[in-house]
């Protein structure tokens, strides 16, 4: 009865139990620093590019949004305020998870994909090695510290790309404008973001790991575990950041 | 070859769902023996070396590796029990993101905890002359031919001296030339080196040739046990059909 939400409910207490996997493998020896700092290197270096263009372009967007509504009340001076505090809080860990699950989750997925259809998870296995430890826990260690390092820098950018939209195009009075951003814009707007993007990093790298080490056979295997892990995850994400949202909303802002 | 069992399984059954792969498998691994597993594919023989080495649980049944019992085991103690068998994949399973060099430094460096330089570059060094490839260290796994990477592949499963080794369809895919390479390194790892080898093949005539024991499984039963001259006797339909298909080629 009912075989498919079976199914469905078995790989969810799957992920559960690779979940634990993690944390007994996150404190047990060996510590694989090198390999951690490896795929930081891997992770963050590489989609610097990528989250300044997306993030620069979402302040502007949002920008020129607020400022055709704001001066319909003549308070356009307040975009930059709207703006910062927008991207600290919601924009730029969603936007910056959203990118990172296109570029890293989904080649997270099809490289342990790849490699479980081409036996190496069991050479690794063979070994004895802990496929958890060595693989997957290097990669969550990195998004968890990734994520964070790259929301900041969306944040910036985004600030940046709004100020050139309201100041440069718009002339809105560049003293006033940046005045009324740090009246509104405060430091546990910024602790919020990045805590958001702290867990979606988590949430990220296991959910793609997860999608990666269960890849079927063959070529088609490894390209639906990808599509899988992008999908999952990103809807993970979204659901996740309306919890936290509901929390930090009662816990840091009450 | 000696009389004495390094490996016995008695009564192992796996499934997946409700397909069974291995029914009731009971067979005796001579030590320092060659011994081959055939069958047609999907009669569960990969599975079979995976459950013995504990990288399946079997459903039921036993598996004693000498006096040890590893069913009885515990996963940490499977684990690092498990450092005494070498396990040669069908493609290799080498790793792509590192050179043959550091493919087989890997054990000594992860399982070993190995951190001499000079003694891991001497070992991977002489490996490699063992096989006959000298100087690759630096290659890429895709940068060799299909019949090279298999040969590194074995020396992967030999460099933390096994006391067996296990061969997954070592030939599948090869030219009958290459195909004669990596059976002649076999034979040489179990003559030379004294490791138990035991080899999945679909090269039947091979088997014959060059394995002391062989066990032909069907459907996931052991349906003939014995050396290469008992089983060319046995009255078993599937297995005279076996042979006499798989050696007509060689007669013509």
């Amino acid at each position: 009865m009912f075989p498919r939400t079976g199914r469905k409910l078995e790989t969810i207490g799957r992920y559960f139990f690779f979940l634990g996997e993690i944390l007994r493998g996150s404190i047990r020896r060996p510590f694989r620093f090198a390999q951690y700092a490896a795929e930081m290197e891997h992770l963050g270096v590489d989609s610097v590019l990528i989250i300044l263009l997306s993030g620069g372009s979402i302040g502007a967007i949002f920008a020129l949004q607020m400022i055709a509504m704001l001066q319909m009340f003549q308070a356009e001076i307040g975009t930059g305020a709207a703006v910062a505090v927008a991207l600290a809080r919601e924009m730029a860990p969603v936007i910056t998870t959203l990118m990172l699950i296109a570029k890293n989750g989904s080649a997270m997925a099809a490289e342990l994909g790849t490699m479980r259809v081409t036996e190496q998870i069991d050479a690794l296995e063979s070994m004895s090695i802990n496929v958890v430890q060595y693989l997957v826990l290097p990669k969550v260690i990195a998004s968890m510290f990734v994520f964070p390092v790259l929301t900041l820098l969306a944040n910036v950018v985004g600030v940046l790309g709004a100020y050139l939209i309201s100041v440069v195009l718009y002339t809105i009075d560049s003293g006033s404008y940046t005045d009324y951003m740090f009246t509104f814009l405060s430091p546990r707007d910024i602790v919020t973001g990045l805590v958001k993007a702290v867990i979606m990093g988590f949430i990220t790298s296991t959910v793609c790991c997860f999608h990666g080490l269960n890849a079927g056979q063959g070529a088609k295997g490894v390209g639906d575990s990808a599509t899988k892990a992008v999908v999952s995850s990103s809807v993970a994400i979204l659901v996740a950041d309306y919890i936290l949202a509901t929390l930090m909303l009662k816990v840091i802002y009450a | 070859m000696t009389d004495i069992p390094v490996i016995r399984t008695k009564n192992l059954s796996k499934a997946f769902g409700d397909h069974y792969v291995l029914r009731d498998v009971s067979v005796s691994i001579p030590e320092r023996s060659l011994f081959a597993v055939i069958g047609q594919s999907g009669t569960g023989k990969s599975v079979f070396i995976k459950t013995i080495i504990g990288m399946l649980v079997p459903d039921s049944g036993r598996v004693w590796f000498r006096d040890t019992e590893l069913t009885a085991l515990g996963r940490r103690e499977m684990t690092s029990f498990r450092n005494r068998f070498g396990y040669s994949f069908q493609n290799a399973a080498l790793f792509d993101s590192m050179s043959i060099g550091e493919n087989l430094a890997f054990p000594l460096t992860e399982v070993l905890g190995m951190k001499n330089r000079n003694e891991i570059k001497k070992r991977v060094t002489e490996l490699l002359e063992w096989i006959e490839l000298p100087g690759i260290e630096l290659k890429r796994p895709d940068e060799l031919s299909g019949g090279m990477r298999k040969r590194v592949g074995v020396a992967r499963a030999l460099i933390l001296r096994p006391e067996v080794l296990f061969f997954d369809e070592p030939t599948t895919g090869l030219d009958p030339v290459l195909s004669e390479t990596i059976n002649s390194l076999v034979v040489r790892v179990n003559r030379e080196l004294g490791i138990t080898c035991v080899m999945i093949t679909h090269d039947i005539p091979a088997a014959f040739r060059i394995a002391d024991r062989i066990a032909f499984l069907d459907q996931g039963y052991v349906i003939a046990d014995g050396t290469p001259e008992e089983l060319a006797r046995s009255d078993h339909p599937m297995v005279r059909d076996f042979i006499r298909i798989s050696f007509s080629g060689l007669e013509t």
